[in-house]
């Protein structure tokens, strides 16, 4: 028994170190990130390099907010991701919750081809339309494109979770003389909830994520972080401090929900996924 | 007791109306609409427009004039495009096959039990959630040739300097890497649901058997997750066609042309050169290319769903 015992032990502590070498990719890059962006750029320009430096560069991220429009730029991601994800959530989900209701095959086929289509292909023509309607300069412009992000991610998570949820509460209401919306609203809105957080934050990273509209879109004023981060490397010549503090800025509100959520993104992932096809 | 009430009552306003009688069922249509409205304006119309725009020749601020199928003819006859769709198949399958193999071997690796389970895999999954521009230029600082940290790491085990995203020939592979860390943990999210259903009665005999660790991989568990396999070839091989964040923030498909894909040659033709008739029969074929690319996959994942329910 005894024996057995430190033989289990032995196995899931080499288990553990066999993982620590898989993730050890993803540590290095956070740390050497991290590092970057707390040096000077005569410790950045070091060799051998230097992890942890002698005098530590707050000043970087001073340098990113100072010089680079950042809380602008902070500011109109915000209301992008925020503007697209809660319209995508009002119209998404029920959608979804229709679509599974219906069991509608044909307009979930095309919430699947939005999926997979090509972010770009909508650009041209969306470009066109908003030099027509003279909205680029606003943040319009982005906040319409941006649900070709969200409206699909929302739509498609609520129909798989929708399908799931029992239908036999929602028709024990009907019969009880609650009309469509009364069933949704007090009956299904609430039982999906879990599924709604999942679709709010899935939205949330993928329209903050986001880069290729915002590089055709977005002007001075109404980049979004993503475009403002890039941006930085056109300058005269990049210093690599700030430009590791910047990009760990437009990336830290991301990582932190995904610490924090990582149940609710695990199972969005892979349902979307085992759905997705 | 309602429904027997209700039902009838139903029926018979709806044969007054002259309709046939039917279920009385909810009407869903109001609770779609609205999406069908947005996705018709966002989604559905600018597929219209760019059909529509790909038999015309239009630079922009010029004159629109409609010139049939003469930008796919010209699409058909231009090197660069070809070369484009060579680089992205390249880049394609080896940001399939990369992921696909490290994942499934995080995945049985995780589905093992030990300290600090949960803690890692959230790390092992950051990368996937994180910002891919960002990422993009953290890699640039490591990658570069004299100043970065890969090659500093390299010579610490011997090997050479190397060129990375800067020399034509290992700028794709260099990209892959990127495109590799980033989404290997999506495969084991996905193979990690897969190994949650497996039985454990088949590992036990096959233990009594003598079978060795790789035969119970080979010959058990390999079968069993081979749907979830191609999921993730599915959804792996739609996500690396369409790449385009890390490609753009990395290279802009340089050295040259080197790492020029169809979508980063599409983004140029439409928004550098603003050949707005030529860009939209790029877009055109590559949503085909996609749509054609994800019903094979999907055949192919159909018939390995069969034959592995015959074998059973």
């Amino acid at each position: 028994m005894i024996p057995k015992m430190t033989h289990r032990m032995w196995n899931r502590l080499g288990l553990f170190f066999v993982a620590l070498v898989m993730i050890s990719p993803v540590i290095l890059f956070f740390v050497w990130m991290i590092s970057l962006s707390l040096k000077y750029e005569i410790d950045n320009g070091a060799y051998p390099p230097i992890l942890i430096p002698e005098n530590i560069a707050w000043s970087n991220y001073a340098k990113v907010f100072e010089e680079n429009n950042f809380l602008l730029y902070f500011w109109n991601s915000i209301l992008v991701t925020g503007a697209a994800t809660i319209l995508a959530l009002v119209i998404g989900v029920p959608a979804g919750y229709g679509i599974a209701r219906l069991k509608a095959e044909k307009a979930a086929m095309v919430i699947m081809i939005a999926r997979m289509t090509p972010g770009l292909s909508f650009l041209i023509p969306l470009f066109l339309l908003f030099q027509w309607m003279n909205l680029l300069g606003t943040l319009w412009p982005q906040i319409i494109i941006h649900l070709v992000v969200t409206v699909p991610i929302v739509v498609w998570i609520m129909i798989g979770y929708f399908e799931t949820t029992p239908k036999e509460l929602e028709e024990a209401a009907s019969i009880d003389g609650a009309t469509s919306w009364q069933v949704f609203r007090l009956v299904a809105l609430p039982i999906a909830k879990p599924g709604i957080v999942v679709a709010f934050i899935l939205a949330v990273i993928f329209s903050w994520n986001n880069f290729v509209f915002g590089i055709v879109l977005a002007s001075r004023e109404t980049r979004t972080l993503p475009v403002a981060v890039y941006n930085m490397l056109s300058f005269e010549q990049v210093s690599w401090g700030p430009l590791a503090a910047a990009a760990l800025i437009v990336t830290l509100p991301v990582l932190v929900l995904t610490m924090f959520a990582q149940k609710q993104i695990v199972a969005g992932l892979t349902a979307g996924a085992v759905k997705g096809g | 007791m309602a429904s027997v009430t209700i039902e009838p009552t139903a029926a018979r306003d709806l044969a007054a109306k002259g309709g046939k009688p039917q279920r009385l069922a909810p009407n869903y249509w109001p609770f779609v609409m609205p999406a069908l409205v947005v996705i018709g304006a966002v989604i559905v119309f600018p597929w219209v427009f760019t059909l529509w725009m790909s038999v015309n020749s239009w630079t922009l601020g010029q004159e629109q004039t409609f010139t049939g199928l003469d930008n796919y003819i010209r699409l058909a006859g231009d090197m660069r495009f070809w070369e484009s769709m060579w680089h992205t198949l390249v880049y394609t399958a080896l940001s399939v096959i990369a992921p696909l193999i490290l994942g499934t071997l995080a995945a049985l690796i995780f589905d093992g039990e030990f300290p600090l389970r949960g803690f890692l895999r959230g790390v092992f999954v950051m990368p996937m959630m994180a910002t891919p521009v960002a990422i993009a230029l953290v890699w640039t600082m490591m990658f570069h040739p004299q100043l970065g940290v890969l090659n500093y790491l390299l010579s610490l085990i011997g090997i050479g300097a190397q060129e990375w995203i800067y020399n034509q020939s290992t700028v794709i592979p260099a990209l892959v890497l990127v495109e590799t860390w980033q989404w290997t943990p999506l495969i084991m999210l996905i193979v990690l649901g897969g190994l949650a259903a497996v039985p454990r009665e088949p590992y036990e005999s096959a233990e009594i058997d003598g079978a060795n660790a790789w035969q119970k991989f080979r010959y058990l568990t390999l079968p069993m997750i081979a749907p979830f396999l191609m999921i993730g070839v599915i959804i792996r091989s739609i996500d690396a066609v369409k790449s385009f964040d890390i490609i753009y923030a990395m290279t802009q498909g340089g050295p040259g042309t080197a790492s020029e894909t169809i979508n980063i040659y599409l983004y140029n033709t439409a928004f550098s050169y603003y050949d707005i008739g030529y860009g939209s029969a790029m877009a055109v074929v590559f949503f085909f290319v996609i749509i054609a690319l994800s019903f094979v996959l999907m055949m192919v994942r159909a018939r390995t769903n069969w034959s592995d329910m015959e074998e059973r």
